[in-house]
């Protein structure tokens, strides 16, 4: 049997975590297809033809899936779906809103944020923040999973997969109104090898731009606590951690964040940590490989002059 | 419009929890358990559009051991108007959870089904949009504003570039974040009141709906533990072993 793999795209473009799904999709082994669901979605489509190890790429194209409603598209994929054994999404907030419902549509329950295969039907998911990490094995005849992508390396872009057209089409169910989207000229907070996290004690957003500097310095993404999202230095979309983004970058700055057990949820698989804190009983030392007890207003500033 | 709220009890947030000796499932035994953080945010939700004319009354469910009533009486505390218990020491996973949720929305005909988007313990985020698959509803998942019109819900989502706004009809599912409001904290004479507040308990067998086996947990393992890293002395130190030792810059 086959895995099917849903492609995470804005129409234009290809995400990176596609190609993240697809390598957990090659640790089960099988062939493997990717469902591509928009509306113009014909880059996209060419990206996905050349994912490493894809044997098909499907294409569902109309404009009523042009915004990847759960409700406008879960049904398609659920159709594709009869002829998979495994049904693959990244754990983005994309593949969260849809999977579920593709899931119980196929009346399987599915596996959540799957960090490791250890077989065809039995996976690795981290459950309490990421504080236990269970092995499960999916008694369902089809298993309905998300990859967390962080865990996985995206394959390469060497492949030419053929293209076959669907001709699905469903009546729109629920209204598409509107989307304000962060414009950053930053890499994505999810792939970025560098990432500068803030938290409560920048004490504004202006103080964020010495870390949005220093992110740019080193070409990285900017991200944060949930008590800086909170307080309202930077949109919600930067956040990390439990609830916000699972990130595992090579660097991982945090400044002046205490490293609460839902922050450290999002980023304590990174490779090297460095915690920049003036308190040196807060948690986030526990994890750092470097820690410099320091004032951030003082430490920062010297940082981007010696980089 | 009735709202349905259910909540789940969990081990408390600030709690760092272990896995147990034989590896088979986290220790919560004498833990702090708390009504789960984003099902605490459903329920002030619902509560807000009851004080607002928008709806017309609360229910809370949970489903879980007897020790949820707790959890429940927290929920009524808060202003739930009643609450509905199905007893089971079952560890259901989400589909199971979702069709008795919505064998309850049957019953009592809720127009509106507000659910926290994910549990703290098991970490799925799926029982909402299962909900909404089983009743063929439309889904609003991770909400952080939530707007009644009538017959007509919009609603603004947090996604991963931003924000999305959506407008669905009722029966709707909505799911909450973090951001969708500041839950309150239930005062003294209302946590006497919610005692007096009906709570009817019923079991799995009350429903007709056929839960199966779906997963098997083979094992439960504590996570690699990173190894004790440096303290620093100065801004030049960290460069220089992020430069020589680490090589990440």
């Amino acid at each position: 049997m086959a895995i099917l793999v849903l492609a995470e795209h804005d129409n234009a473009s290809l995400k990176l975590d596609t190609a993240k799904v697809v390598a957990c999709g090659q640790a089960i082994g099988g062939d493997i297809d990717v469902l591509v669901i928009g509306h113009n979605c014909g880059d996209a489509v060419k990206s996905a033809q050349q994912l490493n190890g894809v044997r098909n790429v499907l294409i569902a194209d109309a404009a009523v899936y042009a915004n990847g409603l759960a409700e406008n598209i879960a049904d398609v994929i659920t159709e594709v779906a009869a002829d998979y054994e495994h049904v693959l999404a990244a754990a983005s907030s994309h593949g969260k809103d849809i999977l579920p419902r593709v899931a119980a549509l196929l009346d399987v329950n599915q596996l959540s944020e799957v960090i490791e295969v250890v077989s065809n039907d039995t996976f690795v998911r981290p459950i309490y923040a990421g504080n236990a990490l269970a092995t499960v094995q999916s008694l369902d005849d089809k298993k309905v999973m998300t990859v967390r992508s962080s865990a996985f390396d995206a394959v390469a872009t060497d492949g030419n997969a053929d293209l076959v057209t669907l001709s699905q089409e469903v009546a729109p169910q629920v209204e598409f109104v509107s989307q304000s989207l962060t414009e950053s000229e930053r890499p994505e907070l999810g792939s970025a090898g560098v990432i500068v996290s803030g938290g409560r004690a920048l004490g504004n957003s202006e103080n964020f731009t010495m870390l949005e500097q220093l992110a740019d310095k080193l070409g990285g993404a900017l991200g944060a606590s949930r008590a800086a999202v909170d307080a309202g230095y930077v949109p919600n979309d930067l956040q990390v951690g439990q609830t916000g983004k699972i990130v595992a970058p090579d660097l991982y700055i945090a400044v002046g964040i205490s490293g609460a057990i839902q922050h450290l949820a999002g980023m304590k698989d990174s490779k090297v940590i460095v915690a920049i804190n003036k308190d040196p009983e807060a948690p986030i030392f526990q994890v750092a490989d470097y820690g410099l007890e320091a004032d951030l207003f003082e430490a920062v500033p010297q940082l981007l002059e010696q980089l | 419009m009735k709202v349905l709220v259910p909540v789940k009890r969990v081990v408390d947030a600030n709690v760092k929890v272990r896995v147990n000796a034989d590896n088979t499932s986290v220790d919560t035994a004498n833990l702090k358990m708390a009504i789960n953080p984003f099902c605490e945010i459903a329920v002030e939700e619902a509560v807000r559009l009851k004080e607002a004319g928008s709806a017309s009354e609360v229910v809370v469910l949970s489903i879980g051991p007897k020790a949820s009533q707790e959890q429940l009486r927290t929920a009524l505390a808060l202003g739930a108007d009643r609450a509905i218990h199905i007893e089971t020491d079952e560890d259901l996973v989400p589909l199971s959870v979702a069709k008795l949720i919505h064998a309850v929305q049957q019953k009592e005909q809720a127009d509106l089904v507000i659910l926290g988007k994910q549990s703290i313990d098991s970490d799925n985020n799926q029982t909402g949009q299962m909900l909404a698959a089983i009743g063929k509803m439309p889904q609003a998942t991770f909400a952080s504003e939530v707007k009644v019109d009538a017959n007509q819900l919009t609603v603004t989502r947090e996604v991963d570039g931003g924000l999305q706004t959506l407008m669905l009809p009722l029966p709707a599912v909505v799911t909450a974040d973090l951001r969708l409001n500041e839950p309150r904290y239930a005062k003294l004479p209302n946590i006497m009141k919610a005692k007096r507040k009906p709570l009817e308990s019923l079991t799995p067998a009350d429903f007709d709906v056929t839960l199966k086996a779906h997963q098997n947990v083979i094992k439960v393992t504590p996570p690699a533990q990173r190894s004790a890293g440096v303290m620093v002395s100065s801004v030049e130190e960290l460069v220089e072993k992020l430069k020589n030792e680490a090589k990440v810059i």
